[in-house]
């Protein structure tokens, strides 16, 4: 009979366990936000350079409606991120019919960011005359930039939606682990992160005062 | 710790107290960004008030609401040294940015 050695390991580092102490799907999720991140980072870096670049870049963002849909925007994001945080929570209890709420809630607020952004879209379109390859003021790379930019930001949210409505379903009947719920949270506060960045960069910046 | 205290504990050590107080926190500089955006202040010191407050935000959301604050720090140090390093390295580009409007031919 061979012995079996219960001798502990000199280090996290030496295999058999994960050095990280978090499981793989968690792990794997981080390394996605890592790349998304270097995505969006060049993104903001190349709508900057253009930015430097031109000497009469259009500030068309008035106080009403750009700056208000854009602070409110920003109000739920943050707060769907404060309801994810509760429902990783309540998951993380055992206390499936909470978290259900929590993410619904959320779901709400990603959803009121899509429609507040979108009307916000119809604005520049329709009443600035801003498209991804033409505006009024003569700087194509403006409409070019922003809508690549936020629309990216956008499809992320939407992608977000879907994901956290599949975890809710889930979770309410019974299936999918804290784990899956905390990996899904760590996806939408990524979401919100980057949003930290493109409202002060592309909106304020650009305020007409 | 009394019952109530330990259903309010997370399971990682933050509280949903703590939750709630940086939910405040990222709306209070949220409100000063805005506060800013319409003051007459020089752009130099408006930019770096911005990324200045949003390096603050991003800090607090990725600690406290991505739980990295009690994760291991060996998870911190694999995936965030990198990114820092790549976007500094991105910043390079900026330099020329601001020389191209004075290499421009006069109309």
């Amino acid at each position: 009979m061979s012995q079996v050695n219960t001798a502990p390991l000199a280090s996290v580092w030496d295999g058999g366990r994960s050095p990280y102490a978090v499981n793989s799907k968690k792990f794997g999720m981080w390394l996605f936000i890592i790349s998304d991140a270097l995505t969006f980072s060049a993104l903001l870096m190349a709508y900057t350079y253009v930015r430097l670049a031109t000497p009469n870049w259009p500030t068309p963002f008035h106080f009403s409606p750009s700056i208000i849909f854009s602070t409110v925007m920003t109000f739920c994001l943050l707060s769907s991120s404060l309801t994810m945080v509760m429902g990783v929570h309540a998951m993380n209890h055992g206390n499936r019919k909470a978290a259900v709420g929590w993410i619904l809630a959320t779901i709400c607020g990603g959803l009121a960011f899509v429609g507040l952004h979108l009307t916000e879209w119809l604005n520049l379109i329709r009443n600035e005359h801003v498209t991804p390859f033409d505006n009024p003021w003569g700087v194509p790379l403006f409409g070019g930039t922003f809508f690549a930019l936020t629309g990216l930001h956008m499809t992320h949210v939407i992608i977000g939606v879907i994901y956290l409505g599949i975890i809710a379903f889930a979770v309410g009947r019974g299936k999918f682990k804290a784990e899956d719920v905390e990996v899904s949270g760590l996806y939408w506060h990524f979401v919100d992160l980057v949003w930290m960045f493109i409202f002060p960069l592309v909106y304020l910046m650009s305020a007409k005062i | 710790m009394s019952a109530h205290t330990e259903v309010a504990e997370h399971v990682n050590g933050a509280t949903t107290k703590a939750f709630v107080n940086v939910w405040f926190a990222l709306l209070f500089m949220t409100g000063v960004e805005v506060f800013l955006a319409y003051e007459q202040i020089p752009v130099l010191i408006f930019l770096t008030a911005l990324v200045g407050l949003s390096v603050i935000k991003a800090a607090l959301i990725i600690a406290y609401f991505m739980h990295l604050k009690f994760e291991k720090l060996s998870l911190f140090l694999t995936l965030f040294p990198m990114l820092i390093f790549c976007i500094i390295l991105m910043l390079i580009f900026l330099g020329d940015a601001v020389r191209i409007p004075n290499m421009r031919p006069p109309a």
